[in-house]
């Protein structure tokens, strides 16, 4: 039987020097394939689960297997997955090309293969044009597109998406959505999260619902929809998890 | 390999399109050489080529005030300005505060009058020693009126005290003087011929410097010889501020966050960093260097004589800049804004730089902080520089230095490590 693309048994976390527990016994299956969708309220948990489920967080109990592979402190699961950070994350300095050619090398890409992918992706998220000019340039669209990018250059089994789509315009939204779908279609299992419903109705055909740091609802996205009698995903959303602000403590 | 060459090259693309970093680590140092060595050679000409403008206020009306002032002047060290001898404190100060001169000596009124009691009875003693007089000469000799010297807030300590020898030679001259006279008179009954007076003035022996030297060079070092190699170094640890920032600011964005997430370990990224900046260091060196040996005589200042060993050279400013980007590493790690890595990087280095020995000789420090100063990596730089530099040394002559260097290198390397590791970046 194939594995899951990403296993959560028995999570569980909290941050260093902080008393209340992000999760504790927290169990999920994200098979391959799947184009899920990872959704709470702020401060729900949903960054913190990315970031274990990609490494960045290693202090974690029970486990986090990817395609089959435990994840904590394991540099061969890296070259499974991508990741597009919320934050944009690559050298403003550098041209679009430039970013591509170091993270290719450090994604464990040979130089033609790095030189073949940048030139295909490039072209197709509209960034030829621009390729060898300094990313501090661009406008937010075009950023979001360049980490996008280097986030998919080594083709990964898995890519985590931690809103992806933040603070563009239609045009560029319905671009990377459309690639996003056309990835999948290739055989890429997404895991995305994000406050846009809408868009992740468009995009998700599975979603799991996170809040208090425990999983609330988590199934195929049209049966959710049609257990809860609700229209859309927001609806949903505020049913389950209530209309009270969920300000951080301060 | 390529993953390596991926890194250089990202590096470098970044650090050639900060141009306040290459500002701060190419134009400044340049500058200060420049203003320093240039202030440095402007202070030893004035005391060498120029005089020190020095007022004189002689109230004394006797010969000895005057021969006093003929012997001050015969130093060759001041320009005399001589005032009227009825001139008050205040007035003297004024003058000197308007700037007229920035030293001032005041003849009290007496001093022909003691110089001659005490010459006459230092002569009587000594004649009674060998019995040729009566009279003992046993009076005690009364305490002297002061000579009072004046001198402007803006004088260094070192340039007072030279002043200060150079008025006592001046003061014992008369005094050697008029001892002479006073034995000569009180034996023959008659007064020194002049003949004999001028050869006790005129015939001394001449002071020749020589400059200590591994390789038999004699040439007094310059100001330039001290200051090329001291503000080189400064250049090489003022990397902290693009490198140490570069860090921060790579673990700050985004970029920092992809990287732990791929399957490449950051060591590499370290890696990368340590050849690139330590091409930087190299280069710095050269254009410094280049400068000292090649611009400087063109502005008036004295020439950099390098080293016969040019490969000591090039292995001692090696390991100095190995040792300035591990030093800066170091920082960009522990710090966790750029602010610290800045303030904290640039102020640290001037401490270092002060204990080292860079700001203050060495020699002239107090015992306690001679400890301290084995500790800044800084100081054995300097020290294996000026083994090549001014002592005319080859590298072998420098291994002492370059070995407490490696050794602190290497702790700071380790300490870095250690950062990585609690860090989670390892």
């Amino acid at each position: 039987m194939k594995p899951a693309a990403v296993s959560l048994v028995d999570l569980g976390f909290s941050y260093p020097g902080e008393s209340g527990v992000c999760f504790s016994h927290l169990s999920l299956d994200i098979q391959a394939g799947e184009r899920f969708g990872l959704f709470g309220p702020n401060g729900a948990g949903k960054t913190t689960l990315m970031n274990c489920m990609t490494g960045l967080l290693p202090d974690y109990t029970g486990s986090v297997k990817l395609a089959g592979l435990e994840v904590r402190n394991n540099k061969n699961v890296r070259s499974l997955f991508g990741l597009v950070p919320q934050d944009f994350s690559f050298y403003q300095e550098l041209s679009p090309a430039e970013n591509l050619a170091f993270f290719g090398a450090w994604s464990g890409l040979t130089r033609q293969q790095v030189k073949k992918k940048t030139t295909d992706l490039l072209e197709v998220l509209g960034l030829t044009d621009v390729r060898n000019k300094p990313v501090m340039q661009f406008s937010g669209g075009m950023k979001r597109r360049v980490n996008l990018a280097i986030a998919v250059l080594h083709e990964p089994q898995v890519l985590f998406l931690d809103e992806p789509t933040v603070g563009v315009d239609v045009q560029t939204r319905h671009a990377i959505i459309t690639y996003l779908k056309w990835l999948n279609g290739q055989g890429t299992t997404l895991i995305y999260t994000s406050h846009q419903l809408q868009e992740a109705e468009d995009l998700c055909d599975t979603v799991a619902l996170i809040d208090n740091g425990r999983i609330i609802a988590h199934e195929r996205l049209a049966q959710l929809l049609s257990e809860h009698r609700e229209e859309g995903l927001e609806g949903l959303f505020l049913n389950l998890t209530g209309k009270s602000y969920r300000d951080a403590d301060v | 390999m390529y993953k390596l060459r991926a890194t250089i090259i990202k590096d470098l693309l970044i650090l050639t399109r900060d141009k306040v970093g290459l500002t701060l680590m190419f134009v400044m140092p340049i500058v200060l050489a420049i203003v320093i060595t240039a202030i440095q050679n402007s202070t030893f000409e004035l005391v060498n080529d120029n005089k020190v403008p020095l007022l004189v206020c002689n109230k004394d009306t006797g010969q000895a005030g005057r021969q006093l002032i003929a012997a001050i002047e015969n130093v060759g060290m001041f320009q005399l300005k001589q005032i009227t001898g009825d001139q008050t404190p205040a007035q003297i100060m004024a003058r000197m505060n308007a700037k007229d001169a920035l030293v001032a000596v005041v003849v009290p009124a007496s001093f022909s009058s003691e110089t001659l009691t005490k010459a006459t009875t230092i002569a009587t003693r000594a004649l009674n020693e060998f019995g040729l007089t009566a009279d003992s000469g046993r009076n005690a000799l009364s305490a002297p009126a002061p000579i009072l010297l004046y001198y402007h807030p803006v004088l260094q300590a070192s340039f007072r005290s030279s002043i200060n020898g150079a008025l006592l030679s001046a003061l014992q001259l008369v005094q050697s003087k008029q001892i002479v006279k006073s034995l000569y008179y009180s034996i023959n009954q008659k007064d020194l011929p002049a003949g004999l007076e001028k050869d006790i003035i005129q015939n001394n022996p001449v002071i020749h410097e020589i400059a200590v030297s591994r390789d038999g060079n004699r040439s007094i070092p310059n100001s330039t010889q001290h200051n090329i190699p001291a503000w080189t170094i400064f250049a090489m640890f003022f990397v902290v501020i693009s490198l140490g920032s570069s860090i921060v600011r790579e673990k700050l964005n985004g970029s920092f966050v992809r990287l732990k997430t791929l399957p490449t370990s950051y060591l590499v990224a370290l890696l990368s960093k340590q050849l690139t900046y330590l091409v930087v260091t190299l280069v710095q060196t050269a254009v410094i260097f280049s400068i000292g040996a090649w611009l400087f005589p063109l502005m008036g200042l004295p020439a950099l004589n390098l080293p016969s060993d040019i490969t000591g050279l090039f292995i001692v400013s090696l390991i100095c800049g190995w040792c300035a980007v591990s030093y800066s590493i170091c920082i960009g790690v522990f710090a966790q804004t750029q602010e610290q890595a800045n303030g904290f990087g640039a102020v640290s280095i001037v401490l270092l730089a002060a204990i080292g020995g860079l700001l203050v000789p060495s020699f002239a420090m107090p015992a306690s902080f001679k400890y301290l100063m084995k500790m800044s990596p800084l100081h054995w730089c300097l020290e294996a520089y000026y083994g090549l530099f001014l002592e005319g040394g080859t590298f072998s002559d420098t291994v002492m230095n370059i070995i407490p260097l490696v050794v602190i290198t290497v702790l700071i390397q380790l300490l870095t490590l250690y950062g990585l590791k609690r860090k989670n970046l390892i």
